[in-house]
């Protein structure tokens, strides 16, 4: 059988159609071996040039040749065509909704009076002051009367006082602490007492229980002028805000001078709304210069030494802070209030 | 403090309008609460005379008045009320008059008769909550004014919240006082004349408590007319004020309490059984108060006494016996000075605050007795009639307080401000305060009014000139107080970390009440007796927690009435627990987590509940945050309030420091849960100290595992079966994991099995395979031995 073009023209339209005819690997391997194999009619084609006359041979062979690179190269392309198509289906059945939630725990989170506090802790330990604590179970000399409130004291009935059958009360303010503190240390002290305070009241506005952060620098140097600078960093520090502050001069047994701060009402910026009953103002904070009575009990020299102390009440902050309305939430622990915190 | 603006304006007239008034006020430190008008709005209302009436003829209860406005003919107006009488002067809104409550009048036929108007009362101006019958007016009201004019209503009730160191700002004369210096006006006082006695009649008066009571006036006034009504100028400025009318006699000591500060008390001369005896009540004496209460007296309550009994609580409240009454004819009037000491507390004692004590408590003016006594009985004399006696006085000058003398320096002033104050400028602020200087080598010598009980040292002083300088004069700097570096504690468990890896693990923070019910409290910690408030707002809230997990339960409870159905919550506070040695006050950490594990997920559903062995993961994780695992152990022991076979007590190199379990199921029922939580409570004093890393070299030749599958005896626990294993190897025996704990089906019952990964390693060479059997079979020899362990097939 000799091959003329004609036979192998039919062969490669033969062998065409097989390729395309394969819808898988497996059929496309058969069809190279049908064709390439060791049997396959290319190779036999190219077995039967020695029954060739020679001077036809190179003619012939090339001609077979052609036609078995064109069959490889079918091969080779309809292969690269169904790997393709098995890829895609493969990455189409592997397609995930992306939008399906993540697994694993979901994060709780802090109470927002603990958010708040470590938020004063951090602004005023940027500014050098360290934390301090307390008993909450105090004595009536740490709460009162090293705080030059005497029995009796008109002040007194600003506190509404939780008291033990032995005298002892529930601290009504975190200012015992800087009692304390002073009574072991000695000046220059910058410090800070955070903690849960007690008042025998409660309604819509008030709670049994709540924080406090007092605050206190004791040191050879210290004036009215710098408490008014340190206040006035940490609120707008607090607030990421500048506000407008005003000290008003008040009344504290354990400060002269004494202050209230107001700040201009974070919620209408000073133009009069509900939260600041139409004032425009906000009290948030207690301060003054340490009287010194209260360094004559702590046995420091008032001549030498001058201090200034604060007060400011936490869930207030945290409620101007973060729109609370409802002082009560803060202890209900409705998980509903706490996770807007988280 | 409450009072009207326009009767401040009588005293001291500054030329600001109220708002900036109000602001120079609270700015200097008496903070004004409130600014409100005293009336409501209305207008087309005049001061009318009723020239004659006659019955309706339709209409038993009305009558036809004919009414003169000023206006030509006098209008015809219907009026009900039972008051209404011919010459009498009345408000009259006119026809196209506005009325509070948007109420306009209009002409109108009443029962076939027409009415051009309407006489009204207090309670239709909006003067009074309800009125009996139309508004009287005096007889001087000039007929045709416009009303709302002629009774000065466009006034304002301004309220000043006082601090109570400001007892002298108690007043009219206070305030007027403290205007006059912010605004350096004129002050003018009311003229007070004295009043010459016209009959000769004294009460005796003994004073035995001079120390309480320095000085006590008082006289006689005979022969009044206690039913005299209180003029309309005096009854609307207590009403501006904030005071009922009741009656001429009391409203007369109200309002010179209001206007001068003093506070005064009249007695019913005929139920004064002798004469005045000051002196400290008897322990156990009784006196029936003008409020109707009977009060028991204490030994420390300074009373007004006759020569029998108490007549009334000193300084805070009269008695019910020698009240001025309807019958009473002659009064003794008491004008005293009352110590502060004498007075502060014994209100509050009795459950009694009353506008005197408030003022006593803080420090009445002791130079204004003999004033405020002339002044009441003049002004008594003009409305009630009546004879006055002489003044009769008691006053101990040894008792009396002395004006202190303090020494100002204007260094320190500089020092304590951070402001320089002229000395000008600090003598004009103080000398308009009242005070007298005098100079010293240093500075000044101040003596401060005798009714600024406030003013006793130079940093009182000091406030004065900062605070009438003005606070907002005062710079801001940053003090330059040196401070050392503050020290940061490592290797040791933070709190806040600990917070935020319960948070991780799905936490809420909780903050409870410190204080619980007693009955919650018993039933989780049975065995300890909590301090208990002498005055709880509630049995609820009665007793001091001596452990964190009543909240914890409560927020528990709470948010499962709120249909929450996985709830992980903790907190961190102090649990105040009554020892031998008294009580300790330390904080702990506590956490609690109910159902499932992880939060409902698409892949898997609900998922599993949270277990024992969850919560002991999370608190394990908290544990090693302080680097110090190793020194924490579990062993099973039991709670009251947890599951006995579910329950550990949490160790710390052998110390009890907190336990961990499930809720005992009795509680559950005692306690009305709808689900069995898991709790953790820990000493954070004891978990605290931790250890800072220290480095070990790492080996460089392999480590080998070799697995052991054993069946052992059930109640044999981990911890034992860890400890003899490691007992038993050599050091190269890196560590033990256990990786399956099994019962049930293949193995024998009273048995579990267990399968444990030995991993060994060497630092000085490969392990060659002898040495690892050596170990293995060391490992199971003992096992067995010790723990009647059995290797499995």
């Amino acid at each position: 059988m000799n091959p003329d073009s004609t036979d192998l023209d039919a062969l490669l339209d033969e062998a065409r159609a097989a390729v395309a005819a394969a819808g898988d690997p497996q059929a496309l391997d058969a069809v190279r071996v049908a064709f390439l194999g060791k049997s396959g009619r290319v190779t036999a084609q190219l077995k039967s040039l020695g029954r060739l006359p020679k001077a036809e041979r190179p003619a012939a062979g090339q001609a077979i040749n052609r036609v078995k690179q064109a069959i490889q190269a079918l091969l080779d392309e309809r292969r690269e065509a169904l790997e393709a198509e098995a890829l895609e289906a493969r990455l189409g059945a592997e397609r995930l909704d992306v939008t399906l939630p993540g697994r694993g725990q979901r994060a709780g989170g802090l109470h927002p009076v603990t958010r708040t506090l470590r938020r004063i802790e951090r602004l005023f330990a940027n500014a050098g002051f360290e934390v301090a604590e307390g008993p909450e179970v105090e004595d009536d000399y740490h709460n009162f009367e090293a705080l030059n409130i005497p029995p009796h004291h008109p002040a007194r009935a600003m506190h509404d006082t939780f008291y033990f059958a032995d005298g002892r009360l529930l601290r009504t303010h975190t200012s015992p602490v800087q009692i304390r503190v002073m009574e072991g240390r000695e000046p220059p002290l910058k410090v800070i007492a955070p903690g849960r305070v007690y008042r025998c009241d409660s309604d819509l506005t008030h709670a049994p229980m709540f924080h406090q952060v007092e605050g206190f620098l004791v040191a050879e140097q210290a004036s009215f002028a710098d408490l008014k600078g340190v206040l006035h960093d940490f609120l707008n520090r607090f607030f990421e805000r500048d506000l407008a502050l005003r000290f008003r001069p008040s009344y504290f047994p354990f400060t002269e001078p004494s202050a209230e701060v107001d700040i201009q009402c974070v919620m209408c910026v000073g133009k009069g709304c509900r939260v600041c009953g139409h004032t425009g103002w906000l009290e948030v904070l207690g301060c003054g210069m340490i009287h010194p009575e209260v360094f004559r009990h702590v046995g420091i020299d008032s001549e030498r030494y001058l201090g200034y102390a604060f007060g400011m009440g936490v869930e207030r902050l945290a409620m101007l802070r973060y729109g609370v309305d409802d002082l009560r939430l803060f202890f209900e622990n409705d998980l509903r209030f706490l996770r807007q915190f988280g | 403090m409450r009072f009207s603006e326009s009767w401040l304006r009588t005293w001291v007239n500054p030329p600001v309008d109220t708002a900036t008034l109000a602001d120079q006020l609270s700015m200097a430190g008496l903070e004004v609460d409130a600014v409100e008008p005293v009336a409501p709005a209305f207008d087309g209302v005049v001061v009318g005379r009723v020239d004659s009436l006659e019955p309706h003829p339709a209409a038993d209860k009305l009558r036809v008045c004919q009414v003169e406005v000023g206006a030509g003919e006098p209008l015809q107006i219907v009026c009900g009320a039972a008051n209404v009488a011919a010459g009498m002067r009345v408000p009259v809104a006119l026809v196209g008059a506005r009325l509070p409550g948007d109420l306009r009048i209009k002409k109108a036929r009443l029962r076939g008769v027409a009415s051009f108007g309407m006489i009204c009362s207090a309670a239709e101006l909006g003067l009074e909550e309800t009125s009996a019958g139309i508004l009287p007016l005096p007889a001087e009201a000039p007929v045709g004014e416009d009303f709302r004019a002629w009774l000065e209503l466009d006034d304002q009730a301004i309220e000043v919240d006082l601090t109570p160191d400001r007892g002298d700002c108690l007043s009219i004369a206070g305030i007027a006082r403290e205007v006059g210096v912010l605004d350096r006006v004129a002050v003018t006082p009311v003229a007070v004349a004295e009043v010459p006695a016209a009959v000769e009649r004294t009460v005796a008066v003994a004073v035995d408590a001079p120390e309480a009571c320095p000085r006590y006036l008082c006289r006689v006034v005979c022969d009044l007319d206690v039913r005299a009504e209180t003029p309309l100028w005096m009854r609307e400025r207590l009403r501006r004020s904030g005071l009922r009318s009741l009656g001429a006699v009391v409203d007369v000591t109200n309002y010179v309490l209001l206007e001068l500060g003093q506070p005064m008390h009249a007695f019913d001369l005929e139920r004064i059984g002798g004469g005045i005896r000051v002196r400290m009540a008897a322990a156990g004496e009784s006196l029936e108060l003008l409020d109707g209460q009977t009060v028991t007296l204490d030994g420390d309550s300074l009373v007004i006494a006759d020569q029998e009994r108490p007549l009334a609580l000193a300084g805070i409240m009269g008695g019910a016996a020698s009240a001025v009454g309807e019958g009473t004819r002659d009064v003794l009037l008491e004008s005293a000075f009352f110590a502060p000491r004498a007075i502060a507390g014994r209100a509050r004692a009795y459950g009694l605050h009353t506008d005197a004590s408030h003022r006593f408590e803080r420090g009445v003016d002791p130079g204004l007795q003999r004033r405020a006594l002339e002044r009441a009985t003049a002004l008594l004399l003009e409305i009630c009639g009546g004879r006055p006696g002489p003044v009769v006085e008691a006053a101990s000058a040894a008792h009396l307080p002395r004006p202190p003398q303090v020494p100002l320096r204007p260094g320190r002033i500089a020092r304590v401000l951070g402001l320089e104050v002229a000395d000008a400028e600090v003598e004009d602020i103080l000398g308009r305060l009242g005070m007298s200087l005098e100079r010293t080598a240093a500075g000044w010598r101040v003596t401060p009014p005798s009714a600024r009980f406030d003013i006793a040292i130079e940093a009182d002083l000091i406030e004065e000139v900062g605070r009438i300088h003005g606070y907002a004069r005062i710079p801001m700097t940053h003090a330059a107080a040196e401070t050392a570096l503050q020290a940061v504690p490592e290797g040791r468990l933070d709190l806040d970390r600990a917070r935020l890896a319960l948070v991780d693990r799905g936490y809420q923070e909780a903050v409870t009440y410190s204080f619980v019910a007693p009955e919650i409290q018993r039933l989780l910690d049975p065995d300890s007796d909590p301090l208990a408030l002498a005055n709880p707002l509630s049995n609820e809230l009665s007793v001091m927690r001596t452990g964190l997990w009543p909240g914890l339960l409560q927020a528990l409870a709470y948010n499962r009435a709120r249909q929450q159905d996985r709830i992980r919550l903790f907190e961190s506070g102090l649990r105040f627990r009554p020892s031998p040695e008294g009580l300790r006050q330390e904080p702990g950490l506590a956490a609690l987590a109910v159902g499932p594990v992880f939060p409902e997920h698409w892949d898997g559903g609900r998922g599993r509940d949270t277990d024992f062995y969850d919560l002991k993961g999370d608190l394990e994780a908290v544990l090693a945050l302080g680097g110090a695992a190793g020194s924490f152990a579990f062993e099973a022991a039991t709670h009251p309030a947890l599951h006995p076979g579910q329950s550990a007590r949490v160790l710390r190199e052998g110390e009890p420091m907190g336990w961990i379990g499930m809720l005992h199921p009795r509680l559950r029922k005692a306690l009305d849960l709808d689900c069995d939580p898991l709790l953790f409570e820990i000493d954070l004093q004891a978990a605290t100290p931790g250890r800072l890393p220290s480095f070990r070299p790492l080996s460089k030749y392999p480590a080998i595992r070799r697995d052991l599958a054993l069946v052992i005896p059930r109640e044999v626990t981990w911890e034992r079966v860890r400890a003899t294993v490691m007992a038993a190897a050599p050091p190269i025996l890196q560590a033990v994991r256990l990786f399956d704990v099994y019962t049930g089906e293949h193995v024998e019952a009273g048995r579990k099995s267990i399968a444990l990964g030995l991993i060994l390693q060497d630092s000085s060479h490969t392990l060659k395979d002898s040495e690892v059997e050596a170990v293995v079979a060391a490992v199971v020899d003992r096992l067995v031995s010790d723990l009647d362990a059995r290797l499995r097939a």
